[in-house]
């Protein structure tokens, strides 16, 4: 950030010399303060994991939650500023009810996405407002097809097969890359997902964090909704497994 | 040498309004008479009756135009959520935008995901306050809703009208039903308090065909809601009332 202090970075709708619009990248960094959260998409659906850091002992289980429901049929994660979400999350609800008075039928992804994502980037335009702090993913299963994209502070948004926004993207990324996704059906997946989570927390600056799963799939119906309990312990015990055997090879290694 | 035209010439006398070329001579009160504020699309009646352990609903599959069979598979009897069953009589129209926007409520209501759902008394509540308000604007919606559901392990069976008039009662019928039906029903009712799910379905078949006979906007195909504390929610149909019209021969003297 070499060029803090020029001046070109106090308003979202002016540029520096260079082309660049620094309010943007400021919210950008917000985001990537937060927990970690990925999508996979699975041959029968879509999972979200959350990595929620507890902040406070003196929290109740399962306040602030990073994974929502915009619909019966579409789940949104984020990461970045929890408030900023909370409005992108009603701004979403708003627009899948208003298309639904409409046509009659629930919101097809595609067409969420687009009105999201130029709600956002209309907030990267004007001096008087500052962009977003967060990025969301979205997801659904749509007529046996698992949709998923997200949508950057910048309102540029992508089409995914597997995703990572937060704190650990990059390590995530990396292990995302390395599964076949669009081939594992979604009981499997959750485990990985779960795994995936656990590897990249990073104990030394954050200790405690609450794993959140959700998932739009073949068995929860075409319904967005938190994954059943059972599925839930078995894919947290799996990556804690996997997070003990990690462990236990890297003694061996010394 | 021309004459000007008068100064006020076709003006307006004193103390009227000038009368513009051209115009329409306005209608009289008496003789404007507004349209919109009457059932156009009719359904009958809807049968209810609660038994010890749930409600059982019916209701025709037609809605007429006036006297004429106009439609004859619409139904009007739907699951709300698994508490609640809501039927309705009255105008169609006005029935499907009520259905609408109770969807519409219970999927915002599922995206908190709080693990609460609406209970039949509040739905019965919600659609008295609305109702109630539609007809102090003097534009009812022209309907009566029954609500059936299961309200804290009881049984729950309550009706409102297009007027807001709303009351709770273990058999609740509506339209030429409620002239018909309900004496037939609250008889059974009274002759043994503790229905079975058996013979409440009985007491309502035999009901829909007493009604059939004598009710000339009613239709043989008709669908059944049943809500019970053990089975949850079913909506049965098209089912065939049973008739039989030997008894028409034996008719004289018309």
């Amino acid at each position: 950030m070499s060029s803090i202090g020029t001046g070109y970075d106090l308003s979202a709708s002016q540029f520096s010399p260079d082309g660049r619009v620094f309010q943007v990248e400021y919210a950008m960094k917000a985001v990537e303060n937060s927990g970690t959260v990925i999508g996979l998409k699975g041959s029968d659906g879509i999972i979200l994991a959350a990595e929620k850091l507890i902040l406070s002992k003196l929290h109740e289980p399962s306040t602030n939650q990073r994974i929502f429901n915009i619909d019966k049929h579409i789940g949104m994660a984020f990461s970045g500023l929890i408030a900023d979400a909370r409005q992108i999350v009603q701004i979403a609800r708003r627009e899948a009810a208003e298309y639904r008075q409409q046509y009659g039928s629930s919101i097809p992804l595609k067409y969420l996405n687009d009105r999201v994502s130029m709600y956002m980037h209309a907030y990267t335009l004007y001096s008087a407002i500052r962009p977003y702090g967060c990025s969301v993913i979205l997801a659904s299963y749509e007529n046996g097809e698992p949709v998923m994209y997200t949508i950057d502070p910048s309102g540029i948004s992508y089409g995914n097969h597997g995703c990572a926004t937060g704190k650990a993207k990059q390590s995530a990324k990396t292990e995302i890359e390395k599964l076949k996704l669009g081939q594992i059906p979604c009981k499997e997946l959750a485990k990985e997902a779960a795994k995936i989570i656990y590897l990249v927390h990073d104990e030394l600056k954050d200790k405690n964090f609450e794993l959140e799963l959700s998932w739009v799939c073949k068995d929860s119906n075409g319904y967005h909704e938190r994954v059943p309990e059972v599925v839930f312990q078995e894919a947290e015990k799996a990556a804690k497994q996997a997070m003990e055997a990690d462990s236990e090879s890297d003694t061996e290694d010394m | 040498m021309m004459n000007p035209p008068a100064f006020w010439q076709n003006g307006p006398a004193p103390g009227n309004f000038y009368s513009f070329p051209n115009m329409q001579p306005q209608m009289k009160p008496e003789e404007s008479r507004q349209h919109s504020q009457g059932p156009v699309t009719t359904s009958t009646s809807i049968l209810a009756l609660a038994y010890d352990k749930g409600v059982i609903v019916a209701g025709d599959l037609l809605a007429s135009y006036g006297s004429l069979a106009r439609y004859t598979n619409c139904p009007r009897i739907f699951k709300v959520n698994n508490n609640i069953i809501l039927g309705a009589s009255g105008d169609y129209a006005d029935f499907q935008y009520v259905k609408e926007f109770v969807e519409q409520k219970i999927i915002t209501e599922e995206c908190l995901d709080d693990g609460l759902f609406l209970k039949p008394k509040s739905l019965y509540c919600w659609l008295t306050r609305i109702l109630y308000q539609r007809r102090s604007k003097m534009d009812p919606l022209w309907n009566n809703f029954v609500v059936a559901g299961i309200q804290d392990g009881q049984p729950f069976l309550g009706t409102v009208d297009k007027l807001g008039t709303a009351y709770t009662d273990k058999v609740i019928c509506t339209g030429y039903g409620s002239y018909i039906a309900t004496p037939l029903l609250r008889d059974a009712a009274d002759k043994k308090p503790q229905l079975t799910l058996d013979e409440a379905r009985a007491h309502i078949e035999k009901s829909l065909e007493v009604l059939y006979y004598r009710d000339a906007r009613s239709f043989p195909k008709y669908q059944l809601g049943i809500i019970d504390v053990d089975q949850g929610v079913s909506i049965e149909g098209p089912l065939e009332i049973s008739q039989n019209w030997n008894v028409a021969y034996s008719i004289k003297g018309y």
